[in-house]
């Protein structure tokens, strides 16, 4: 591939598709070379055939997306970093790898992740982690983890991942790029293999703005498949405004103070220089039941993920472990199938259901949850977006935290209220700490979509991010 | 006070039953509850399902609107309320015919509540899917040396409607009884194919004993697989005699879960004891409230026909029927609808004669065949009770009448005229009666002396001589005349 | 906070096999995590009505129209055991 492609981020490369300069099939085949040559374990499978001709005109011009590996697609491997689904291919195609590749965004492979969604490091892979290509000793984040690798690595012009409690935007900012998880509803689930269901929305990992935008316009839609599906009210917009005259941006103090690094902390108050430069203004708002995010999220999205993977039971597809009697048939399945971390919140979650403790855990954490909710609500009436620390660290070490679950889930922190009220939020890079990125996070309320890329797009021309140290 | 006075107490002491019902209903949409697969009637095992009702990873439910419709017509019959928003649960348990490792059902806001049927109090109605089949494997080998089964998974998302009844039943001929009218109820808002033999209808039966009169409820056993009312009646039977007679024993009921066995009529433990239930209900996040507006309700209420139990009471009150001739016509609605339409063309005061001459003899000629389906008319029929009111045919000849009608349809007073089976009357009948006077002289002289019953000596030898033309009362009055 | 007696009990409802060396490491992580978790029973919220869908969505409903069901091979096609019509398990109870 020319160093010049590589260089094109993805509606570059769709443009000058559509105007005849590049040919769709050259553009898949530069892209499926340079994904072959994959050494970050950012893919599970490459694309080892060109798509089928793509229509004159697509709006996305035949530039080819990588798909993380829990999106089912017909015949193709799909066993979201499980073993339990290793070898699995699936007699159909997710509704949102379908929506793009009807526009012009044919796969080009499918991306490692965090078993079943679960994890903030990568490490979490029934297939082995996926390293960072800012510096391959350290995790790429999760569970979006070879979505975000691929991206920030060039060997992928853009990907779809999954965001359940930060899926899409902590691996961004970690890897350096764009994330998008979007208000839940306005994207298909159906054939995302479920983790947490009132939780998981997929969205775009993108090299910058504009590409989410583009991406994102093609994802979103109604889906007779999905009864939570809404679609989007409004059209996806491209975004063009430089500055930011007008907005009101929020802190909140519970997201930005306690636990976040001195590194983070001074990029994100660059961050909040550029916002006053552009025009926007700044004001302290309080989400005083967003330190109890935490808790919810991990009752609610292990409960619903107890009950969602009780499928996984060797009868009709996956793994399966031989036995004589039915119940060691099952108990030896998910035995060798599932991995620590997905046993371990399996087991969190059937607790929290089980006879005797439903109401002191999930009656609870859904409540904490409406409390939640409640905040942004009154926080969006005094401000237009919350602007936070992705995540509160930079990409740490390969298997620095893996003794540790707890201290794994705390950092999600910043990253959690958002799909528990159900709201926006997008990743940007911010700049660099210590040569590792550092992402900036915006939330907006539900269907505010146009107003965050808006907001992120003048914010990314500010700070003027450059990326092309990880494409090496 | 010794022991045995207690155990005689114990022995002698009366027990009710308090029996309440679970009714699973199969109901009769194009599709599943979840998928828009089509209900299989036994077809080929596994070739009615798709990715939703296979429980493949990443697919989603969406509900049948029709089924919900069904749902609401079941609660609106049995005079239940519907919750203005209800929501589905998740029920978790393994087991292979259970796809997705949990049943999509309804928990604590069923979609109605709060009805009733007859005499029986109804608790709750919800839409809930069907798990799939599990059949042994057979010849098709073994697993690991031990016994192998199959998963059809065809019969896997089947819309089921559940209805559960207060503890109201007490008796086993009760429960039996009131099945049926829930049968039929059922079958006249076209809801469901109501087969208990294949399994369209199902129910279990939650029973205790307590002693008579008192107002405290025992424990209670839940028991299964009663699939005919015959077995139905049966089990609740055995059941309420094995708790009496472990209560009579100084014994205890424990709760638990029994299998009736139709062949030998033994009920037996289903589940091991290792697996308390626990079945960790919780909202089910891939669907969203049913919440009927006021278009799907009047919908459901315009979709109501008359239901048997208020077809039985105005037959009572506007027809004048005696109650069991009222629910025999309203419970089988072929004979009811057949009665309304002879009704409707009847002479006089017929009604209730021309119902008498359904649940009898027409009956007792046609079995549980549909008159509708016969030769015969209600036109006829209702012509026919005429003809024996004025007296122009007998009622032995208007049976054989009947008989032919069924079998060959026509007008009776054509056959009556063809056949000779008019009444005997005018001077043939009055010389019939003279002989017959002559040849009984003893009875004749019974009579005389006030004995009434030697009149049926006479009134033998006439209707011998006439063949069962003539008409009883005109015979009473010539032998009296004469007298 | 969990005992060693719950986190077999609660494996037993998840159909999870989990050795001695996982059953003492899980009794110790869940406890510490579900310390943790405890945090929400400090705050009052006896009159907050819980959350379980976020979209305000009412009676989204399918008609009741069929749609082609898989062939049967396609059905059985990702089965670890079939007999050719259905799919194979070890008998419950056996």
């Amino acid at each position: 591939m020319t160093g010049d492609l590589l260089d094109l981020t993805a509606a570059q490369a769709g443009q000058r598709v559509r105007a005849g300069e590049l040919s769709a099939s050259d553009l898949f085949e530069a892209w499926r070379e340079r994904a072959a040559t994959d050494s970050l374990n950012a893919y599970r499978w490459v694309a080892d055939a060109p798509p089928p001709e793509i229509a004159a005109g697509a709006p996305l011009g035949g530039v080819p997306v990588a798909i993380k590996d829990l999106f089912c697609t017909e015949g193709v491997p799909s066993a979201a970093g499980s073993r339990i689904l290793e070898g699995y291919l699936p007699p159909y195609t997710a509704t949102a790898v379908e929506q793009l590749a009807q526009a012009g965004a044919p796969m080009l492979g499918k991306t490692n992740m965090d078993e079943f969604a679960m994890g903030s490091s990568n490490e979490n892979s029934g297939f082995g982690p996926v390293m960072n290509p800012w510096d391959e000793s350290r995790v790429p984040g999760g569970s979006s983890g070879g979505s975000a690798a691929a991206v920030a690595a060039g060997l992928a012009p853009w990907a779809i991942g999954t965001d359940t409690g930060g899926s899409i935007r902590q691996p961004a900012a970690l890897c350096g790029i764009v994330g998008l998880k979007p208000t839940y509803g306005s994207i298909s689930r159906y054939g995302m293999i479920a983790f947490a269901s009132s939780l998981d929305q997929a969205g775009p990992l993108t090299r910058d703005v504009t590409d989410c935008a583009l991406l994102f316009r093609h994802m979103v839609g109604r889906d007779p498949l999905d009864s939570t599906s809404t679609g989007l009210p409004e059209e996806v917009r491209l975004p063009d405004q430089e500055r930011l005259d007008g907005l009101r941006f929020g802190v909140p103090p519970e997201l930005t103070r306690g636990g976040v690094d001195p590194g983070v902390a001074a990029v994100f108050e660059q961050s909040l220089r550029h916002i006053e430069e552009l025009g926007g203004t700044l004001e302290e708002v309080s989400l005083p039941h967003s330190d109890q995010g935490i808790s919810a999220y991990y009752v609610i999205a292990p409960a619903e993920a107890s009950a969602n993977l009780a499928r996984f039971d060797g009868v009709r597809y996956g793994l399966r472990a031989e036995a004589g009697d039915l119940a060691s048939m099952y108990e030896d399945t998910r035995e060798h199938g599932f991995g620590d971390e997905v046993k371990r919140r399996i087991m969190l979650g059937t607790y929290a259901l089980s006879s005797g403790y439903y109401d002191a855990y999930y009656g609870r954490a859904q409540r904490v949850r409406t409390k939640i909710a409640e905040d942004f609500r009154s926080a969006f009436e005094r401000v237009d977006l919350i602007v936070t620390p992705t995540s509160p660290t930079v990409a740490f070490g390969l298997g620095e935290r893996t003794d540790d679950p707890l201290a794994m889930y705390l950092s999600d922190f910043c990253t959690v209220p958002m799909p528990l009220a159900g709201i926006p939020a997008i990743s940007i890079p911010g700049g660099l700490s210590d040569e590792l990125p550092v992402g900036i996070q915006l939330a907006g309320p539900a269907f505010s979509e146009n107003r965050i890329l808006e907001a992120a797009y003048a914010l990314e021309q500010a700070i003027g991010f450059d990326g092309s140290g990880a494409r090496g | 006070m010794g022991a045995a006075p207690v155990a005689d107490a114990l022995a002698e002491r009366a027990y009710e039953p308090v029996i309440g019902l679970e009714i699973h209903v199969q109901l009769s949409t194009r599709t599943k509850m979840f998928c828009g697969c089509e209900l299989s009637f036994g077809e080929q095992p596994n070739t009615r399902t798709c990715p939703v009702c296979l429980g493949l990873p990443g697919t989603l439910p969406v509900t049948n609107a029709e089924a919900v419709h069904f749902g609401l017509m079941i609660g609106m019959a049995l005079g239940c309320e519907p919750a203005p928003r209800s929501i589905f649960h998740r029920k978790n348990y393994f087991y292979p015919d259970l796809p997705k490792g949990y049943q999509i059902s309804q928990y604590d806001i069923p979609l109605a509540r709060d009805g009733r049927l007859g005499d029986i109090r109804i608790h709750r109605v919800h839409l809930e899917e069907d798990a799939a089949k599990l059949v042994h494997a057979g010849a098709s080998g073994r697993i690991h040396g031990a016994e192998a089964s199959a998963v059809d998974f065809n019969r896997g998302g089947t819309p089921l409607v559940e209805i559960v009844t207060e503890p109201d039943v007490r008796s086993a001929a009760q429960a039996a009884e009131w099945l049926r009218l829930l049968r039929v109820t059922l079958r006249q808002l076209g809801v469901s194919d109501v087969n208990m033999e294949e399994g369209s209808l199902r129910c279990d039966a939650n029973v205790s004993i307590r002693p008579a009169g008192e107002a405290t409820l025992g424990t209670k056993t839940e028991l299964k697989n009663m699939n005919s009312f015959r077995f139905l009646e049966r089990g609740v039977n055995a059941e309420v005699a094995r708790q009496e007679e472990l209560l009579r024993e100084g014994g205890a009921v424990t709760q638990e879960t029994l299998h009736f066995d139709p062949r030998t009529g033994a009920l037996s433990p289903l589940r091991s004891k290792e697996e308390a239930h626990d079945y960790r209900y919780f909202p089910e996040p891939d669907l969203v409230p049913i919440a009927p507006t006021e278009e799907m309700l009047e919908r459901a209420r315009s979709a109501l026909p008359e239901l048997p139990a208020q077809r039985a009471e105005r037959l009572e009150s506007d027809m004048g029927l005696v109650p069991d001739t009222a629910r025999l016509l309203a419970f089988r609605s072929d004979l009811g609808d057949f009665f309304e339409r002879a009704a409707a063309a009847r002479v006089g005061d017929d009604s209730k004669a021309i119902a008498n001459w359904i649940v009898g003899e027409l009956v007792a000629n046609i079995g549980d065949a549909d008159p509708a389906d016969t030769k015969l008319e209600p036109e006829s029929l209702a012509a026919l009770v005429g003809m024996v009111r004025e007296g122009t045919v007998a009622g032995s000849a208007a049976k054989d009448v009947l008989t032919t009608l069924v079998a060959e349809g026509g007008d009776p007073a054509e056959i009556v005229e063809a056949e000779n089976l008019g009444a005997a009357g005018g001077d043939e009948l009055a010389r019939v009666v003279d002989q017959a006077m002559a040849d009984q002289a003893d009875a004749v002289e019974k009579i005389r002396a006030g004995n009434d019953k030697a009149t049926g000596a006479v009134m033998g030898a006439v209707m011998r001589a006439t063949e069962g033309r003539a008409d009883g009362a005109e015979v009473q009055r010539l032998i009296r005349e004469r007298l | 906070m969990i005992d060693r007696d719950q986190v077999l009990h609660v494996a037993r409802l998840a159909r999870l096999r989990l050795t001695d060396e996982e059953v003492e490491r899980m009794t110790g992580e869940l406890s510490t995590i579900l310390d943790h978790i405890e945090k929400i029973s400090e705050l009052d919220l006896d009159d907050v009505a819980p959350t379980s869908h976020v979209v305000a969505m009412e009676n989204v409903l399918r008609p009741d129209e069929p749609r082609p069901s898989l062939p049967r091979e396609g059905a059985l096609g990702q089965a670890p055991d079939t007999d050719g019509v259905g799919f194979r398990v070890p008998s419950p109870g056996a």
